[in-house]
């Protein structure tokens, strides 16, 4: 096990090396670059040429990539050229909320998103499964910053159910401890501040959580679908075993191995859908960032960043996947 | 077990899925096995459902001068008169959908619409289609370093996901312009055609028609391009259709985001709905309802009959 992991972790550090380095000579080779965007194309020569002595985009690239991989090392990214504060305090102010909204997405895709596979594929040709291929459908097929804005319009507007936006009510004095709004409000006892909190997360984790689920679904249904024609299934219910027993430890063990594989290549997905979800809901976390470092002046030291910590993220999900094969299925234990 | 590694995972997961279609396409036995998918897809309802859809959409776009009642960047200030904060003016006589913010009748801005997402979706997945078929055959035919090259830059591709790709695409360019959008959507897709065609051309290397048309001193090239690459042309065709629909989806993602194209002219639905649509929400959200549900129907129409294909093309459901 050990083995296993130590080795994951220099593929790791391999890829993101090999991400770096591309990010870096990629941002880099476009016309305008940041300079020209901060000051705009009317600035005189003087001026931009003092902007990139300053921002230090002046020396040899092979120059700018040492002090870029040295100063990734260290976890100094430089300031952001929009704001001017350090990178790493702009990304861990915006962090939280998107983990906030990210897990809440995927506890909804998993929590729904498993059972009703199960249940399309036990009911199979019947109307919950008819039903349910429908509504997956038109789940990938939907462009989800419209179905936030339905959502919102709907639950929001008409019925007051939920607040339209923002991570939690303006007025409310909560106490910042980790960024982590429901967290923070249990940790100091305000359970009004979390309730609340709470109670924002809903639309955006659903909105959020529209193409996973989807997703979801149709794996666990095909999957459950293949383990119910095994012959080991046939054995298991001739022997006389009691159906619930023959769901639970034959069928819904073997299927899950494709549902937990989609549910970590899906986390990718959820940082893009992050960015149209916190758009449309005001969220203010890394999506956000991402938007306003393109938008208006390009923010490289914040874009390759974001970037990096994207992949980090996604690489490390994937880590603590492969590594839960080994407690669902015994095989892979042995090999 | 899968192959290790985070980023290597979701690369070897979209590999699985594209060799998936290529065994499926490359079947021995070629033209009657695809006749006998094209029997199972007419009886299909789901195809059928698909391909009416498409068809549609198809006619709309062909002959959107002949329906629409009014020009799509004609403006009628009798239609903005009444023109406040909140309210846009409805449907009125000869308008039947009302105008847009800037008076313009929407009917005929959707159903011009038809074209312009006829042409993003087509130009993006073409282009897709055309960078990826080449490089792609190019690393099968040649095999050696290029093949290793050619495969390195889609692995670090595929690892990545696409809307996030193509918004860092976007963001290259200066200024966003129809263009960039469409080459943007246009280049996510390259690995995943570029993938598909090597995987064809490997697995047809060894094939009889191949070896024969060697044997009779048929040259590399003919063998390639006559022989080779027409075989390889129905998992295109797959990929293809399902490309077009993630295509229109994310071109509208890009529009929402404020990458997408400046142009105020432009009567597209991805762009309707991603600006006038989601601006104007809470006035009068038929400017959003019309765009999306367009782009809903054709973008399940492409769903359907892409997975139907591939699923009429699967060795399991022969009879």
């Amino acid at each position: 096990m050990v083995r296993i992991i130590s080795r994951r972790l220099v593929q790791l550090v391999v890829t993101l090396l090999a991400l770096m380095t591309l990010v870096f000579f990629w941002l880099r080779s476009l016309p305008g670059g940041p300079v020209d965007a901060l000051l705009g194309e009317r600035a005189t020569p003087q001026t931009r040429e003092l902007l990139t002595r300053a921002l230090g985009y002046d020396q040899p690239i092979w120059v700018q990539y040492g002090r870029f991989l040295k100063n990734v090392v260290t976890g100094n990214f430089g300031n952001s050229i929009r704001t001017g504060e350090p990178v790493t305090d702009v990304i861990s102010r915006s962090f939280p909320a998107t983990v906030e909204l990210a897990l809440a997405a995927i506890i909804i895709a998993i929590g729904l998103g498993v059972p009703l596979g199960y249940l399309a594929a036990r009911h199979r040709g019947r109307l919950l499964d008819n039903a349910t291929i429908i509504v997956t459908l038109i789940g990938i097929s939907i462009p989800i910053f419209f179905l936030g804005y339905l959502l919102k319009d709907w639950l929001t507007q008409g019925v007051h159910i939920f607040p339209p936006s923002g991570r939690i009510s303006t007025g409310l004095d909560n106490t910042d401890v980790t960024g982590f709004f429901v967290l923070d409000g249990l940790l100091t006892r305000e359970l009004d501040a979390s309730a609340d909190a709470l109670w924002h997360l809903v639309l955006p984790a659903l909105t959020l959580a529209t193409i996973p689920l989807a997703i979801i679904i149709r794996i666990t249904r095909a999957s459950v679908l293949d383990v119910l024609d095994e012959d080991y299934i046939r054995t298991a219910d001739a022997k006389g075993l009691r159906n619930p027993t023959i769901r639970k430890r034959h069928v819904l063990r073997n299927a899950l191995l494709p549902v937990v594989t989609i549910i970590g290549l899906q986390t990718g997905a959820l940082l893009a859908g992050a960015v149209l979800t916190e758009k449309v809901y005001n969220w203010g976390g890394l999506g956000t960032l991402i938007t306003d470092s393109i938008s208006g002046s390009r923010d490289y030291p914040v874009l390759q960043a974001l970037i990096l910590l994207a992949a980090a993220v996604f690489v490390v999900v994937n880590l603590v996947v492969d590594l839960s094969y080994a407690v669902i299925d015994p095989r892979v234990r042995v090999r | 077990m899968t192959r290790p590694g985070g980023l290597a995972t979701l690369a070897d997961h979209k590999r699985k899925r594209i060799d998936e279609l290529i065994a499926r396409t490359t079947e021995p036995g070629g033209v009657s096995l695809i006749r006998d998918a094209g029997r199972r897809l007419l009886r299909n309802p789901t195809a059928i459902v698909g391909a009416v859809l498409i068809l549609l959409f198809l006619i709309i776009a062909i002959f959107a001068p002949l329906v629409a009642p009014h020009d799509p960047v004609q403006r009628f200030p009798e239609l903005t008169k009444d023109l406040t904060v909140d309210s846009i003016p409805g449907a009125t006589a000869g308008h039947p959908l009302g105008s847009d913010p800037l008076g313009r009748d929407f009917a005929s801005r959707m159903i011009y619409g038809a074209r312009q997402t006829l042409f993003v979706g087509v130009l993006a997945t073409l282009i897709g289609l055309l960078l990826g078929v080449l490089l792609g055959a190019l690393a099968g035919a040649i095999g050696g370093w290029v093949d290793a090259v050619v495969m390195r830059l889609t692995d670090v591709m595929l690892a990545l996901p696409s809307l996030l790709l193509a918004i860092t695409l976007v963001a290259l360019a200066r200024q966003s312009t129809q263009w960039t959008v469409i080459v943007a959507v246009a280049v996510v897709n390259v690995p995943i055609f570029a993938r598909l065609l090597r995987g064809s051309m490997l697995a047809q290397r060894e094939s009889d028609h191949v070896l024969a048309a060697r044997a009779l001193g048929v040259k590399r090239r003919d063998i390639v391009l006559r022989h080779m690459l027409p075989n390889s042309l129905t998992a295109v065709i797959v990929q293809a259709t399902l490309t077009f629909a993630v295509a229109i989806l994310d071109a509208a993602a890009l529009s929402f985001l404020g990458l997408g194209d400046p142009d105020i002219n432009r009567a597209e639905w991805g762009l309707m709905l991603g600006v006038d649509g989601v601006r104007y929400f809470e006035v009068r959200p038929e400017l959003a309802y019309f765009p999306a549900l367009a782009i809903i129907f054709v973008a399940l129409g492409f769903t359907l009959l892409g997975e139907s294909i591939r699923e009429a093309l699967d060795p399991k459901n022969r009879r």
